[in-house]
């Protein structure tokens, strides 16, 4: 029993980040996913933060948002089966 | 494999509606979908759906989506329909995941952003070129874009780009703008709009991101410096997968007034018919209309 809870509490505290904008529909359905899944992330709005727009950009090259960074592992879109692997979920 | 009573390919507000209504019709039923209320989700300001005086296009679908999920419906997200295939009374489904059979289909795929197919289109897609303002408009905060295209698509676009970007560019290959005359007022009000008319892109360029479009007037060619490309240049039907289920010269499902296709048990609605306008709310009631015709359909046949 304990090693469960032990490994659940891993799986948590990997760092999930998020880049988004208010309006996108994928990046409703990517945090909405997230927290089904009780994932803590830290939701960053590249509409009103200029220098993590720039730092997304510079991290994958391109401008499409949702891009998620779970431990430096970058997905751009909503790509649950990603997502998941990712999480090991 | 279980034979569905109905399968409903696309969730939308045709397909979402049609969802509820077989629902509670207590049809045993299928939604395979890529996405979740469709091109609705990529609208802006709605204003002309009754019931709400205004709500954005997100809004609205999450809306949708919160109706459908009421009912525990049996969804498939982020699947593609690939072939539709009817073979005796059964019809199969496949997809890019699996394969399906029911006894009812109702096409509700909606449609896609036509390309405008000039070189660096494919290179620059999200590198500064995008088919939904809605989603990355934000990104362009104080920069100078262009919105190709003249009529509604279009100028919901450059209405969102105007409060966003520095200055908006709409470039328009027929004479004048052919979008509604309240948002062409909108439009020409703006202090930070310029309308091109008459003009063709011929290419996109840039190094890593997008730095101008290359257009062609009665003028000759010329260079237009802009770091945002948005394409709203109309919309094509997704119908790749329809098979033998007949079609117009714009490759919209044709349907008759039950929303019935020429294969029998095979219905279709919303933007991928040729139903007279697209409109969400005109979808949402063609969604019902198929689903009740399908009920309808199985009854008659008794499965």
């Amino acid at each position: 029993m304990r090693q469960i809870t032990l490994e659940r509490k891993v799986h948590m505290a990997k760092t999930v980040k998020i880049y988004s904008t208010p309006t996108c529909p994928w990046c409703i359905r990517a945090k909405q996913f997230l927290k089904e899944n009780n994932v803590v992330f830290q939701d960053v709005d590249v509409s009103s933060d200029k220098q993590a727009a720039d730092e997304m950009m510079q991290k994958t090259g391109q401008m499409g948002v949702p891009v998620i960074d779970i431990e430096g592992q970058i997905i751009v879109g909503f790509d649950k089966e990603k997502i998941k692997q990712a999480l090991g979920i | 494999m279980p034979i569905y009573d109905l399968i409903i390919i696309g969730a939308g507000p045709a397909g979402i509606t049609a969802g509820v209504y077989a629902a509670r019709k207590k049809l045993n039923f299928l939604v395979i979908t890529m996405d979740i209320g469709g091109q609705a989700a990529w609208s802006g300001d709605i204003e002309n759906y009754t019931g709400y005086q205004f709500i954005t296009g997100p809004e609205l679908a999450s809306k949708f989506e919160e109706h459908m999920r009421k009912y525990g419906i049996a969804l498939k997200e982020n699947e593609a329909a690939i072939v539709l295939e009817k073979s005796g009374e059964v019809i199969s489904v496949k997809t890019d995941k699996g394969e399906y059979q029911a006894r009812s289909v109702i096409i509700a795929s909606g449609k896609k952003s036509r390309e405008l197919g000039v070189p660096g289109e494919k290179e620059f897609k999200n590198r500064g070129l995008t088919y939904c303002a809605t989603c990355d408009g934000p990104l362009f905060a104080g920069k100078e874009v262009s919105v190709i295209g003249g009529g509604n698509s279009a100028l919901d676009a450059a209405l969102q780009l105007i409060k966003i970007a520095k200055h908006v560019y709409i470039i328009n290959n027929t004479g004048q703008l052919t979008g509604d005359e309240i948002m062409r007022q909108k439009v020409e009000a703006a202090g930070n709009a310029t309308v091109l008319n008459n003009s063709q892109v011929t290419a996109v360029t840039g190094d890593k991101f997008v730095s101008a479009v290359k257009i062609k007037d009665n003028s000759g060619e010329k260079e237009l410096a802009v770091q945002g490309v948005f394409v709203e240049i109309g919309l094509i039907p997704n119908v790749a997968f329809a098979g033998k289920v007949e079609r117009n010269e714009r490759g919209e499902i044709k349907i008759d007034s039950a929303n019935q296709t020429n294969i029998p048990g095979v219905f279709a609605a919303g933007d991928v018919t040729d139903v007279q306008e697209k409109q969400i709310i005109i979808a949402a009631g063609e969604g019902s209309k198929a689903a009740l015709s399908a009920f309808r359909y199985l009854a008659r046949k008794k499965f």
